[in-house]
């Protein structure tokens, strides 16, 4: 890019990318927030026109909103706090010399390949259905009572189900970084007297400490809009117990046929997208600039 | 205290044999190098003292104490490695306190002995940056202070200078030589290099293929080399070796000149060998002449920087007749 005609040439060049993308971007955002103003209910479609701060007063202030915030949030900490944890403990697994290492690695990174709604119905009848899911047999087997997790601890299950799918991403990441480590800072630490505890502690830690904060990003990132796992096992209940702010949308947009309060529950879910994002930057994005 | 010994020490990777059976005595106090070409298992010898790498068969002792099956932390040694391996997320103080915090010592007393580190080493004014921010003649001090608050029994180092600029490697080899006469303890140095083995070790091992070749002082391995192998190793330029009818003459099946032991001269028929100089490597102080000898090959030979020599030039040597360095067929020194 040193020259003034290289310079242009990329431009040039990467110029249709771009529109496309803006457009791709920007188009359903203009129209979402222009529906978020409008009386727009597919139910009631004789009633139309601007409808003011309306949706949002009507979004917002509805029990359900409270409801799916703190469920949005209970998500996306439950899962990053197991997938984090677990991750770590994996990848410091994975990093012992063993027989069978590439096979195994594979076989852990496995459940990041299989589809959301298809990882949710494993999920929902092979293990968790209280009739003749492999944890009912096994309660049964133990003789307790059969857990229906789905009704009685909902969101926890969403959140197990969710964190399974990811722990695979979070261990393939904090891994890398661990192989990065370099050998001869372990062996100094070994020769300073830190035990396996210290070492971890003081050496191997703040050296994934990087590869954490990207995991936590981008996990958030994708946690805050889960939808399929949701919509496959506990269709948001019971009552709202398992609604994320995505899936309210949903629930308000498309189960409730209305358009102008579903643009403005979306419109909030990006604003909360984006305050949860800056805050993120803020306490862990430090890191990255070491 | 700090003396250290290994008793037919023996270590292999699979089929491997890295280092066949070695026995050595090091004494309390000394300054020890192991040098030898790379992959002659000098690294791997320091690490099995260490402790980083176990033995496959045989002892290692540290002040008669067999600790042949203990951990490094147990041993008491403490090692520079040759990148240094400064814990990067930690400020040079935190990375020198280190192992006395590993040790559980009094934060009081932590300081003090981090305080005289960084006054013995110059590294007052960078206590407080991170190995990032220190040049590598820095960071090279930084390990070493690392190494030294712990008070071990004995330095281990592994090629510490190999990444340093020529003229840094000069300052610190001088630096090393000094802490080692301020502290008096045990120090074991790994290098290629034998300008570094012979300015800085009390003793030197040899070692080739994982074998000890000589064990010595530098100057007796100047002097009188147990093989070719030393022979050529030691000194630089490198000693010339002649085979063959001229070697028989002497009685040995091939003999050894270095370069600073021939008399040269340009009048014709002064000399026993005549020659033609084919490259002068000019250094000012002295000049090496690569010369092609008839009959014998490429011979180096040293001279004062006074004359010049051009590509082509006649020169006849005499080599010192004291000086000739014998070998039979093994490559074992002959002595007189």
């Amino acid at each position: 890019m040193a020259t003034r005609q290289t310079r242009t040439l990329a431009r040039t060049m990467m110029a249709p990318a771009v529109i496309v993308l803006l457009i791709w971007m920007a188009v359903p955002l203009a129209m979402t927030i222009w529906f978020s103003f409008q009386n727009y209910s597919l139910i009631n479609p004789m009633m139309t026109g601007f409808a003011g701060w309306g949706n949002y007063e009507y979004v917002i202030g509805d029990p359900s909103f409270t409801q799916a915030l703190v469920n949005t949030l209970l998500l996306v900490g439950g899962v990053l706090l197991i997938t984090v944890i677990g991750g770590t403990f994996l990848a410091l697994l994975l990093d012992q010399p063993i027989w069978g290492q590439g096979v195994l690695r594979i076989l852990v990174i496995s459940p990041f390949f299989v589809m959301p709604p298809v990882a949710a119905l494993i999920w929902k009848n092979g293990f968790m259905h209280p009739g003749y899911g492999m944890l009912g047999h096994l309660f049964k087997a133990l003789g307790l009572e059969p857990v229906d997790w789905f009704a009685q601890y909902p969101l926890f299950s969403v959140i197990v189900i969710v964190a399974w799918q990811w722990l695979p991403f979070a261990t393939l990441i904090l891994l890398t970084a661990l192989q990065s480590l370099s050998e001869e800072q372990r062996e100094a630490a070994e020769m300073d007297g830190a035990n396996a505890v210290n070492r971890f502690r003081y050496i191997i830690l703040p050296h994934m400490a990087r590869a954490i904060t990207i995991v936590i990003l981008i996990q958030t990132i994708f946690l805050l809009g889960i939808f399929a796992e949701i919509r496959v096992t506990t269709g948001g209940g019971p009552g709202y117990a398992s609604t994320n702010i995505a899936f309210l949308v949903f629930r308000t947009g498309i189960l409730s046929n209305d358009i102008g309060a579903g643009s403005a529950g979306g419109v909030v879910a990006v604003i909360i997208a984006n305050i949860v994002a800056i805050f993120l930057m803020r306490a862990v994005g430090k890191n990255l600039d070491a | 205290m700090g003396s250290i010994t290994l008793e037919h020490v023996n270590k292999s990777f699979g089929e491997v044999e890295i280092i066949p059976d070695i026995s050595l005595e090091i004494e309390d106090g000394e300054f020890v190098v192991f040098v030898g070409p790379s992959g002659c298992g000098k690294s791997t010898l320091l690490r099995l003292i260490a402790g980083l790498e176990d033995t496959t068969s045989g002892h290692i002792k540290l002040d008669g104490e067999d600790v042949t099956g203990a951990p490094p932390a147990r041993r008491g040694l403490a090692m520079v490695f040759q990148s240094y391996a400064l814990y990067p997320h930690m400020s040079v103080r935190d990375n020198i306190a280190f192992p006395l915090k590993m040790a559980k010592m009094p934060q009081a007393e932590i300081d003090k002995k981090v305080e005289y580190a960084a006054r013995t080493l110059n590294l007052g004014s960078y206590l407080d940056r991170r190995p990032r921010a220190l040049s590598g003649g820095q960071r090279q001090r930084v390990a070493i202070g690392r190494a030294i608050v712990r008070e071990p029994k004995a330095f281990l180092f592994d090629e510490p200078l190999s990444n340093l600029d020529a003229a840094l490697r000069v300052n610190m080899r001088l630096e090393i030589t000094e802490l080692h006469q301020q502290l008096k303890t045990t120090m074991i140095y790994v290098t290629h290099d034998q300008v570094e083995a012979m300015t800085m070790a009390d003793r030197i091992v040899v070692l080739n293929a994982g074998n000890v070749e000589q064990f010595g002082s530098p100057l007796e391995l100047y002097k009188r080399p147990a093989n070719r192998f030393v022979a050529g190793f030691i000194g630089s330029p490198k000693m010339n070796f002649v085979d063959g009818p001229e070697a028989e003459k002497h009685n040995a099946h091939s003999i050894g000149v270095r370069p600073e032991h021939f008399t040269l001269s340009t009048t014709a028929g002064a000399g026993q060998w005549a020659g033609t100089v084919n490259v002068a490597e000019q250094l000012g102080s002295d000049t090496f002449l690569h010369v092609e000898v008839e009959g014998l090959g490429l011979m180096t030979v040293r001279t004062d920087g006074e004359q010049t020599f051009r590509h082509g030039d006649k020169v006849y040597l005499t080599p010192d007749a004291n000086r000739i360095y014998r070998f039979d067929a093994a490559g074992l020194a002959l002595q007189d």
